[in-house]
């Protein structure tokens, strides 16, 4: 066993783990957080994504070594407490989660796309969606969803750059 | 009356929870001690168990509990109650459970399983339902492979006469249609968490979409009675030997908040497993399927064959049609038969056709049970029916849109069970699908309401 | 070459399991201080019955819909439902729901006669009030006239409500019965195009038209239309649980191998919604949630023949059918 410190939603923490573990088996039984979701376990649906170093990878086939000395984000530390970010008012707003097992590692995927590209195209956002598996919604208001808070997002930026 | 709350586009009631990460599924609920469980799977798609020895997995370090048939109070549950838990003799499908371990981690879990002794008998398997309804077939169940409603191998629907209709049709039209099997593939898996409770209860944590369904075919297996006098023989249980049946026990389902379902969830995959350990061993046990679980042994919607024969007019009216289905439904019954039924009743589509003639097959096949999946019998129909209508209009010459509302039910009229329609809207479901589209529909056929037929040509 | 099509499905489904005898049972407890909770036994999978369960409730006893609580968490609390399938719920629970709601209404006016000093079926109940009709002057909110019943009058406000469709058997003989509440109705247009050298297939555009009895709630009427679409776009393209079919080899085991849709997959589905209310549905209203899974396939089949002539009478409709089928189509 290995004792690895790291960052999860901006607090440090320390755990054990050993050669095998998984940044998802970190998150979720170790640490509790309990929003990136055991779909599949082998990197093919998207459910457990989070964002290490602010990149989007897949927690379930992360090795938990390899986020030693780093920062994970999941969608509880996208906004501050008792606030909400665009992106989460957006996918309410716009119907976006249904079943809702997907939608913590979806909003956090189309995080990352914003942050690279924060005023994307519908067809852009398909693409940085595209590794996100949906069965509920058939991702249209998912969409919807990422360019309404894209917009929203950008007029905040917009009114922060003195431009508003 | 102006409604002031249906009819609104009100925002999801769980929306918030959902996009703050905050919504607990099964799998969410942390419980300190709980058991992770795995299964030992039959290999093979038939054969007979000839011998099941547990005690070296009983015996490792972090096993808390092994449980077999043997530990199935009553080992036979579904619509039709021929489903084991777990196998006691006769293997009807690759990756049947056989046994259940309940460990401190899932590695000594599945070290475990490896080190159960299971010696089988293979038989030879049948796949192919075709094959499998032939009269020397290797037998899926000892009743046979085809599922008896009534005296007839088929569910039967008759409505006026076909052979009439096609003698007085200007063509036949017909043609066979294959629907293949899906997976629901919904982004939860089967997860079920049991937890024994003080006085002799169990709490179930289940993705079940159907909680009271479950709940009675778990009281059966487990032979406790829903909701009786909690038990007082519990400290009896909480020895080495434990019981079930010892009188009285309780049974609480908690679920509700399913990661996606689909028809997934319809049937038994998981709770009767970790009810059994947890009675077993005193401790909570959860087992949450893998994918390729899910994907090979879960259950799915099963493949269909239909053959169409069609009677139809010069001018695209369908007098006749006859229809043959063949489901293949897996090992056991669970909702085949009734999917078979649905299928049936709804199988000549959304179309007044005054001769009808279904035969429905609900046939059994070495493979696991296919069950519901969303669309239940009325996906292939509608497939089958749709294709066969724009293949009639092919070979007619005329137009896809007109033949469909030519035909269409209109209000007062009968379906082949004869129901009466008494709430019609295709017509007006194709006008404004035509208008959406953008594709301008001749006057006649914009004229057209779901109250009466247009003037016959 | 690239050749595009157009192609038309209709099709029908009914609300609740065929056949009836499907129960739904609901309570709303109106607390003291005039919010509610309402239990249901149904579970939600994804497809928002919470939310179209609170508005009725909301509905019926004139309260603000966000002072409407669920609680659907399991059996020792909540009283019977046959379960979340056979596009059931909104229609067999919504019912149950109103005779509840409307049994807890009938508490609160009993109550509320004697505070107003008026007979119950003067009063009005609307927006979280209740008043003595003619005389709006003479009202109380739904929190005062729950907290004097609870306290002063020794009521309970539990409204029960219980739905079921007598079960009907078909005859062995002719498979006559009356298996359905009702009905709703549905048609899909598809415009794809064809690569005719890799019998690779584009869906361009899905078009789809919905009659729901009435949209309880349009937002998840259109989820369920989008997502249903998505299933069956699948079902036309990449879904197959045995390829090699009736044999198990080369089954997928895992969802990058059983390619169910990605977000490259799916079109901007449209939708318009009919609304041909059933008499006997909530507010009229229908179930949508499977149907929506059926058309979109064979449109997108019909939409192929359009397109390039070759009929594909196997789902799905991948690359290699489609080649197969235009090369048997070269040879004839």
């Amino acid at each position: 066993m290995y004792s690895i410190e790291l960052k999860v939603n901006g607090r440090p923490y320390s755990v054990m783990v050993d050669l095998k573990t998984t940044l998802l088996e970190v998150l979720r039984d170790k640490l509790f957080i309990t929003s990136p979701k055991v779909g599949c376990n082998t990197g093919d649906c998207g459910a457990c994504s989070v964002l290490l170093d602010g990149r989007l990878v897949r927690s379930c086939i992360t090795n938990a070594l390899t986020a030693a000395g780093r920062e994970v984000t999941t969608v509880e530390g996208l906004a501050r407490p008792g606030e909400i970010h665009p992106l989460q008012r957006a996918f309410h707003e716009h119907y976006a989660a249904q079943c809702g097992f997907c939608t913590p590692g979806m909003i956090l995927a189309a995080k990352a796309l914003l942050d690279e590209n924060p005023e994307p195209t519908r067809d852009q956002v398909r693409e940085a969606l595209s590794g996100n598996l949906c069965r509920c919604t058939g991702y249209v208001k998912i969409v919807d969803a990422v360019m309404a808070a894209a917009q929203e997002m950008a007029g905040a930026g917009a009114l922060k750059a003195g431009r508003g | 009356m102006e409604l002031k709350v249906v009819g609104h586009r009100v925002k999801r009631y769980d929306g918030l929870a959902h996009v703050s990460g905050e919504t607990r599924f099964v799998d969410d609920v942390i419980i300190p001690g709980t058991l992770t469980v795995k299964a030992l799977r039959s290999p093979v798609s038939k054969g007979l168990v000839r011998g099941l020895d547990t005690s070296a997995a009983e015996a490792m370090p972090g096993v808390a509990g092994v449980i077999t048939a043997a530990d199935v109070p009553c080992n036979a549950y579904g619509m039709v109650p021929e489903q084991p838990v777990l196998v006691a003799e006769a293997i009807r499908y690759k990756g049947e459970p056989i046994a259940a371990v309940a460990a401190v981690d899932e590695d000594t879990a599945l070290e475990a399983v490896t080190r159960i002794r299971l010696d089988i008998e293979e038989q030879e398997p049948v796949l192919d339902p075709l094959e499998a309804m032939k009269p020397d077939a290797p037998k899926v169940r000892p009743e046979g492979n085809v599922y008896m409603y009534g005296q007839r191998p088929f569910r039967q629907i008759v409505f006026g006469d076909v052979q009439t209709g096609f003698k007085e049709a200007d063509l036949i039209v017909e043609n066979e249609y294959f629907h293949p099997s899906m997976e629901h593939a919904q982004l939860e898996p089967q997860v079920s968490l049991a937890v024994p409770e003080a006085s002799g209860r169990l709490t179930i944590h289940t993705v079940s979409q159907a909680l009271y369904f479950h709940l009675g075919m778990l009281c059966g297996i487990l032979q406790m009675e829903p909701n009786d006098i909690r038990c007082q023989a519990w400290a009896a249980r909480t020895g080495s030997a434990w019981r079930h049946n010892a009188g009285f026990s309780d049974l609480n389902l908690a679920g509700g908040t399913v990661g996606g379902g689909f028809g997934a969830k319809n049937d038994l995959h998981a709770d009767h497993v970790t009810a059994l350990l947890a009675l077993k061993t005193g401790r909570p046990c959860k087992w949450r399927w893998t994918r390729e679980e899910e994907q090979l042994y879960s259950t799915y919607r099963g493949a269909w064959r239909m053959t169409i024969k069609d009677g139809v007019k010069k001018d695209g009216r369908i007098v006749a049609r006859q229809m043959k289905s063949i489901r293949d439904a897996g090992s056991y019954t669970s909702l085949n038969a009734y999917v078979v039924d649905k299928h049936c009743f709804l199988a000549a589509g959304p179309y007044f056709i005054p001769n009808v003639y279904v035969q429905g097959y609900c046939v059994y096949t070495n493979k696991p049970p296919a069950s519901s999946m969303r669309g239940f019998g009325v996906t292939p129909t509608t497939f089958a029916t749709e294709v066969q209508m724009n293949r009639i209009a092919a070979e007619l010459g005329l137009d896809p849109w007109e033949i469909r509302f030519r035909n269409a039910f209109r209000l007062g009229e009968l379906t082949p069970t004869g129901r009466v329609v008494s709430s019609a809207a295709l017509v007006e479901v194709l006008q404004k699908l035509a208008a959406q589209a953008g594709v301008d529909l001749p006057a006649d056929l914009k004229a057209l309401t779901s109250a009466r037929k247009g003037e016959a040509s | 070459m690239k050749k595009k099509g157009i192609g038309l499905a209709a099709g029908f489904y009914p609300s609740g399991m065929s056949g009836g005898g499907d129960s739904s049972q609901a309570l709303v407890k109106i607390q003291p201080d005039g919010s509610a909770v309402l239990t249901v036994g149904s579970c939600d999978i994804g497809q928002g019955c919470k939310t179209v369960l609170a508005q009725m409730a909301a509905e019926v006893l004139g309260l603000d819909y966000r002072l409407v609580k669920v609680v659907n968490s399991s059996t020792d609390l909540c009283p019977l439902s046959m379960g979340t399938f056979a596009s059931r719920v909104t229609y067999v629970d919504g019912n149950a729901v109103i005779l509840a709601a409307q049994d807890a209404k009938r508490i609160l006016l009993e109550a509320a006669a004697g505070l107003l000093e008026a007979a119950p079926e003067d009063l009005v109940l609307a927006e979280g009030r209740i008043s003595v009709k003619g005389s709006p002057d003479k009202t109380k909110t739904i929190g005062e006239v729950a907290g004097a019943a609870t306290f002063g009058m020794r009521k309970l406000i539990v409204g029960l409500g219980h739905y079921m469709r007598d079960p009907s058997h078909p005859d062995p003989e002719t498979g006559a019965c009356d298996p359905f509440a009702t009905l709703a109705w549905s048609a899909t247009l598809a415009e794809v195009e064809v690569d005719t050298e890799t019998g690779q297939v584009d869906l361009l555009r899905l078009v789809t038209s919905y009659d729901v009895g009435r949209a309880i709630n349009p937002l998840l009427a259109e989820g369920q239309i989008q997502g249903g679409a998505a299933m069956g776009v699948g079902a036309a393209f990449s879904e197959d649980l045995h390829p090699y079919y009736p044999s198990l080899d080369f089954q997928p085991t895992n969802l990058g191998d059983y390619a169910i849709p990605t977000s490259l997959d799916v079109p901007d589905v449209e939708s318009v919604i009919h609304e041909c209310p059933s008499s006997h549905g909530p507010f009229g209203a229908k179930g949508i949630g499977e149907m929506t899974a059926n058309c979109p396939a064979p449109a997108i089949v019909n939409a192929i023949y359009d397109a390039v002539g070759v009929w594909i009478h196997e789902l799905p409709a991948s690359p290699e059918r489609v080649l197969r089928a235009l090369e048997e189509q070269g040879k004839s």
